[in-house]
C-alpha cells in the first residue's frame, strides 16, 4: 500500500507531489494521459495573478496572494521562467471608476502588495498602445507572467527527485474506501491501494469527489477559452498584463506579453458538456479577435502563429474546494483560474492536510533544488563554444525558429518524468512552438525520440495516445 | 576560422548558383553555410520531375536538378559546412555559425548573399477552428516524410491550398497508395501551376474546389474528419459545409521568405514579398548584403531562382573585388493595376549591366493583357499576355540603355492588350 496517492499531474497535482515529498511517504502520482502538464495546466493564460480579483475572505483570494508571494522564491528554487512584469486592469469609461475604486479595494482587503490606480497620462507612458478610451487603470506591480509548462515540470522533476513516482497512461475507473482505512483505486491497468487520495484530476475532479462522498455531490464544468498566440515580433506590443475592467463595454480578453517573448491573447470562456472539448470555434476566435482590440489598439493579429483552447475547472461557487472530505480522501478541486498562480500555495495546503492526516515525519534528505534544461541561448559566446566542445550535441540546431539544440532535446527526454512525444519535448523544450509550428523540425525531432527511446520512429506520437505521426510506409496498401 | 570573402547563408538552388558564379567572376574564398546535412535544399525532397526546362533544356528530378549545380560547386573546389545554423548576421556583415564539428564560430566577410530560401504557412497562421490532433501536416512536411524516409503520414487525406507543392503532393500521396479525397482552395483560382493542375489532380480524378476552406478539425487525437464549406468575399458561407471522414489534412497555403536573420541585420524587407528590398544587382539597404531565391521572393520555376542566384553571384563578386559602385541617379520602380510587387524596387541605371531584370506576380487572373513599362510618361516595354495568373512568376528583361533617358520613376503596370 503506498501512503499517497495523488490523481492528476496538472500544475496541482505536481504542487501537491512537490510539497509532499518534503515528508517521508510512499507517493504516487497517477495520470490518464501520457506526460504532465496535459490538461488545463497546458492551455491557459501563463499569467501569475496579483491577486485583487477574487472575492475578499475566499479560500481563492487567500491562496492567489499566498501562490503570487511564492512565485519568485520558487522560480528561483526550481529554475523556470517567470517574470514580475506587473499587470494592469486598464477602465475604459468614467461610468465604471467605482468598479474599478471597489477592484482596488478588493486588491488591498486581499493584502496584495503595491497597488494603485494610475490615471490615463501615466497609464500611456507605462503602455503606449493602450486604448484611446482608456481612462485609468490598477497597477499591480506584483503581478507576473510564467511558463505553464515550465512550472508544472519544475514541480513533477523535483517531486521525483524526492522520491514521487508517476504513472502515466494511467486512468482512474473506480474508489473504494478500505474496511481498515485507506483507499482502493481502480485504474484501466490494474488497482493500486494507499492511506490517503489526493483528488487533483482537474475537470474530472468532481466525478472523483463523487465517488468518495456521494452525499454531497460537486459539479465541475469545463469552461472553454481560445487564445491567439503571437510571434515574437508582436511581443512588445504591450509590457504587462493588460486586462480590461467589466463594465460598460463588455468583459475584455487579455493581452499579454509571455516569458518567452510571444504576446498571448484571450481567453473566452464558453461552457462546454464534452470535457475533453479543447476544439477552437470560429465564434470564439472571432470573439477573441474583436474583444482584444477594447483595451490595446493596433494588436497585430496577422502574426498570429497558433490559435488554441483550453478547459477550466469552474465550479457553481466559484471558489477553490480544498479539503479532507472523507477519511483519507482530500480533495483539490475546482482549481480553475487563478489556479496557475496560486499553485504554490494549493500544493502547501493540501500537503498540510494530508501530513496532519497521516501524521506524516520530514524527509530530511529532501532537497528542493531542481536545475532546468540548460538554455544555451543565455550563454556567452565564450560559455557556448566551450558547451558545444564538451558536447556537441548542443552545436546541432534542430529548432530553427526557437534556436532549440540536439543536446536539450536529449535532455528533455532523459529527465524523470521525461518526454516521450513531440508535444513532450515541445513542452519542455519549445522545439515546434514557433512561427512555423513544428513544420521543420518535427520529423528531426522524431528521429531523436526514436533513437533515444529505443523504438521505431514509426511509433512516436504526437501527444501519447492514438496520436501517431505516421501511419505506415509508402505503398504499403498495395 | 580562416576567414573569407563571400560567405552564402543556404546551400539550396540559390546559394549554389550563387557561389557557382561568384566563383566564376573571381572570388576565391567563398563559404556556403548550410543547415541540412546534405546541399540542395528543399530540390532533395522534390522527387518528380519538370525542373531544368529552361536552365538544361531537359527534363530533370529535382535531386538530379541539385546534383548539377552541387558537382559545379565541388569542381570549384568551394567550401561548405553542413549541419551548419548561422544564429546571427550582423548589420557590419559578421556571421554568427555553429555546427557540432567547430562549434560556435565567427566570420568577417566582405559580402554575404542571403539565400535562406522560404517555409510553409502553417496552420495556426491560418486561424482554422476544430482541435489539434496529429494529422495535419504542411504538404512540405509530408513531402519529407514520405520522400526522404518512406513513411506515410496518412491514408484518407484532405489538401487545402492549390500551391504547388500541395498539387505534387496529391499525386504523390495517390501514387504511394493513400485516398486524396479533395484539394480546397480559399480563393476562385489556383495558386499553382496549370502544368500541375493537369497532371496532379485532373490526371487522378481528384477534385480541385475552388472558394472552398476548411471550417473545422475533428479528432481529439488524430485527424478523423475535415469539414469544408464554400466562402465569399473570405467568409465561409453557412449551409455549404461538406464533411470528408478522414486521417489527414495537408497544407499548402502560402510560402513565407525566411527572414529572420536579415531583420536582425537590419535588412529592409518589402511588407508584398516579405523578402529584402533590392536594387538591380540584388543588393539590400546593407551594402554588400545581396539576396537571391526564395528568400528574396517565392518563385515559381527553380530555374529562374538559379538565375537569379547567378545574378546575386556576380554582382557580389564585383562588389567584392571593385568595391561599391558609385551610385548615380536611383529609380524607384512602382507597380500598378494588378502588379502586386516587383524585385527590383530600386534601378540605378548607371550600376546595371547590358540588361536589367524584373520580375514580379499579378494579384489575379487576368487574360488579354499588356505588360508595361515606363520611364516617367515614356513607355520603354510592352509585351501581350493572355493570360496572367498569380501562381506564375512573370518576367521583363529591359535594355539598361532605355532607363538612361528622362523620368525620374520606373512604372509596371498591366493594360488592355
Amino acid at each position: 500500500m503506498h501512503d499517497i496517492i495523488i490523481i492528476g499531474a496538472g500544475v496541482s497535482g505536481c504542487a501537491c507531489a512537490r510539497e509532499l515529498s518534503r515528508y517521508n511517504a510512499d507517493i504516487l502520482v497517477l495520470e490518464k494521459e501520457e506526460d504532465v502538464c496535459c490538461g488545463t495546466s497546458k492551455a491557459n493564460s501563463a499569467i501569475v495573478h496579483a491577486g485583487y480579483d477574487a472575492a475578499n475572505g475566499s479560500l481563492m483570494a487567500q491562496l492567489n496572494v499566498e501562490g503570487s508571494r511564492r512565485m519568485p522564491a520558487l522560480a528561483k528554487e526550481l529554475d523556470f521562467a517567470y517574470d514580475q512584469c506587473g499587470s494592469l486592469v486598464v477602465c475604459l469609461s468614467e461610468d465604471d471608476r467605482p468598479a474599478l475604486q471597489k477592484l482596488y479595494e478588493n486588491g488591498v482587503a486581499n493584502g496584495v502588495e503595491g497597488l494603485r490606480i494610475v490615471e490615463r497620462d501615466e497609464l500611456v507612458t507605462m503602455e503606449p498602445n493602450i486604448a484611446d478610451t482608456a481612462v485609468a487603470a490598477l497597477w499591480a506591480p506584483t503581478g507576473g507572467i510564467v511558463c505553464p509548462f515550465g512550472l508544472t515540470y519544475a514541480l513533477a522533476e523535483n517531486a521525483a527527485k524526492n522520491g514521487v513516482q508517476f504513472r502515466f497512461d494511467t486512468k482512474v475507473t473506480g474508489l473504494h474506501p478500505l474496511p481498515g482505512g485507506g483507499w482502493q483505486v481502480d485504474t484501466d491497468r490494474g488497482s493500486c491501494q494507499a492511506r490517503c487520495i489526493v483528488n487533483a484530476a482537474g475537470v474530472y475532479a468532481d466525478t472523483l469527489h463523487n465517488l468518495a462522498d456521494a452525499a454531497h455531490p460537486m459539479k465541475i464544468t469545463a469552461r472553454r477559452g481560445d487564445y491567439f498566440l503571437l510571434d515574437h515580433t508582436a511581443g512588445q506590443h504591450v509590457r504587462h498584463t493588460v486586462f480590461q475592467l467589466p463594465g460598460k463595454y463588455g468583459k475584455g480578453v487579455l493581452v499579454t506579453p509571455t516569458v518567452h517573448g510571444n504576446l498571448l491573447v484571450g481567453p473566452t470562456a464558453i461552457d462546454v458538456d464534452d470535457k475533453e472539448a479543447t476544439a477552437t470555434t470560429a465564434a470564439g476566435l472571432d470573439e477573441v479577435r474583436t474583444k482584444s482590440g477594447l483595451a490595446v489598439k493596433d494588436i497585430p493579429l496577422r502574426q498570429t502563429i497558433t490559435s488554441f483552447a483550453g478547459l477550466r475547472a469552474h465550479e457553481a461557487r466559484h471558489d477553490f474546494f480544498i479539503g479532507e472530505i472523507a477519511p483519507g480522501f482530500v480533495d483539490c478541486a475546482a482549481i480553475e483560474s487563478p489556479g496557475l498562480s496560486s499553485a504554490p500555495a494549493i500544493g502547501a495546503m493540501v500537503a498540510g492536510i494530508v501530513r496532519d492526516s497521516l501524521q506524516l515525519k520530514e524527509n530530511p534528505a529532501f532537497d528542493p533544488i531542481r536545475k532546468g534544461i540548460l538554455d544555451p541561448k543565455a550563454l556567452d559566446f565564450a560559455a557556448r563554444a566551450e558547451l558545444i566542445k564538451q558536447n556537441p550535441a548542443y552545436g546541432q540546431i534542430i529548432c530553427r525558429c526557437e534556436s532549440v539544440t540536439e543536446g536539450e532535446i536529449i535532455d528533455a527526454i532523459h529527465r524523470t518524468p521525461g518526454a516521450r512525444s513531440l508535444d513532450g519535448v515541445k513542452r519542455r523544450t519549445r522545439a515546434g512552438m514557433g512561427r512555423c509550428q513544428a513544420g521543420f523540425c518535427s520529423p528531426r525531432v522524431m528521429e531523436i525520440l526514436a533513437r533515444e527511446l529505443g523504438v521505431a520512429q514509426s511509433e512516436i506520437t504526437k501527444s501519447g495516445g492514438d496520436s501517431k505521426i505516421i501511419v505506415g510506409t509508402n505503398k504499403d496498401a498495395f | 576560422m580562416k576567414n573569407v570573402d563571400l560567405v552564402i547563408i543556404g546551400g539550396g538552388p540559390a546559394g549554389l548558383a550563387a557561389a557557382v558564379a561568384a566563383r566564376k567572376n573571381g572570388v576565391q574564398d567563398i563559404l556556403i553555410l548550410e543547415r541540412d546535412s546534405e546541399l540542395g535544399g528543399i530540390l532533395n525532397q522534390c522527387i518528380h520531375n519538370g525542373f531544368g526546362l529552361h536552365t538544361f533544356k531537359e527534363e530533370l528530378t529535382g535531386p538530379e536538378y541539385a546534383a548539377r549545380f552541387i558537382a559545379q560547386v565541388q569542381e570549384l573546389g568551394i567550401e561548405y559546412k553542413l549541419n551548419t545554423m548561422v544564429l546571427d548576421l550582423a548589420a557590419d556583415k559578421t556571421v554568427t555559425a555553429m555546427n557540432k564539428s567547430d562549434g560556435l564560430f565567427q566570420l568577417h566577410p566582405k559580402a554575404v548573399i542571403l539565400a535562406m530560401g522560404c517555409r510553409e504557412r502553417p496552420r495556426g497562421a491560418l486561424n482554422i477552428p476544430g482541435y489539434r490532433p496529429a494529422g495535419i501536416f504542411t504538404a512540405g512536411t509530408a513531402q519529407r516524410l514520405v520522400n526522404m524516409e518512406g513513411y506515410l503520414p496518412g491514408r484518407r487525406v484532405v489538401i487545402l491550398g492549390s500551391g504547388d507543392i500541395g498539387l505534387i503532393m496529391a499525386r504523390r500521396m495517390t501514387l504511394e497508395g493513400a485516398k486524396v479525397l479533395c484539394v480546397a482552395e480559399l480563393m476562385p483560382y489556383s495558386g499553382g501551376l496549370k502544368r500541375n493542375i493537369v497532371q496532379c489532380l485532373d490526371d487522378f480524378d481528384i477534385p480541385l474546389k475552388l472558394s472552398h476552406t476548411v471550417v473545422d478539425i475533428q479528432g481529439k487525437e488524430r485527424v478523423t474528419g475535415i469539414t469544408i464549406a464554400q466562402v465569399e468575399n473570405g467568409k465561409p458561407i453557412p449551409g455549404t459545409e461538406e464533411h470528408y471522414d478522414c486521417d489527414t489534412l495537408l497544407l499548402s497555403c502560402g510560402l513565407l521568405p525566411e527572414n529572420e536573420l536579415s531583420r536582425a541585420a537590419g535588412v529592409a524587407l518589402s511588407p508584398i514579398t516579405g523578402g529584402p528590398s533590392v536594387n538591380e544587382s540584388l543588393e539590400t539597404n546593407i551594402p554588400g548584403v545581396f539576396a537571391a531565391g526564395n528568400v528574396l521572393h517565392v518563385h515559381d520555376l527553380v530555374d529562374y531562382v538559379s538565375e537569379e542566384a547567378g545574378a546575386a553571384g556576380e554582382h557580389a563578386a564585383a562588389y567584392i573585388l571593385k568595391g561599391e559602385h558609385a551610385a548615380g541617379r536611383t529609380l524607384p520602380v512602382r507597380c500598378e493595376n494588378g502588379v502586386r510587387y516587383t524585385v527590383p524596387t530600386a534601378i540605378r541605371p548607371d550600376c546595371a549591366g547590358d540588361t536589367v531584370t524584373l520580375r514580379f506576380r499579378v494579384g489575379g487572373v487576368y487574360k488579354n493583357k499588356k505588360i508595361a513599362v515606363y520611364l516617367g510618361d515614356t513607355c520603354i516595354f510592352s509585351r501581350r499576355r493572355p493570360v496572367l495568373a498569380p501562381g506564375e512568376m512573370e518576367t521583363v528583361r529591359l535594355k539598361a540603355d532605355l532607363l538612361r533617358g528622362a523620368g525620374d520613376a520606373v512604372t509596371v503596370t498591366l493594360e488592355e492588350g
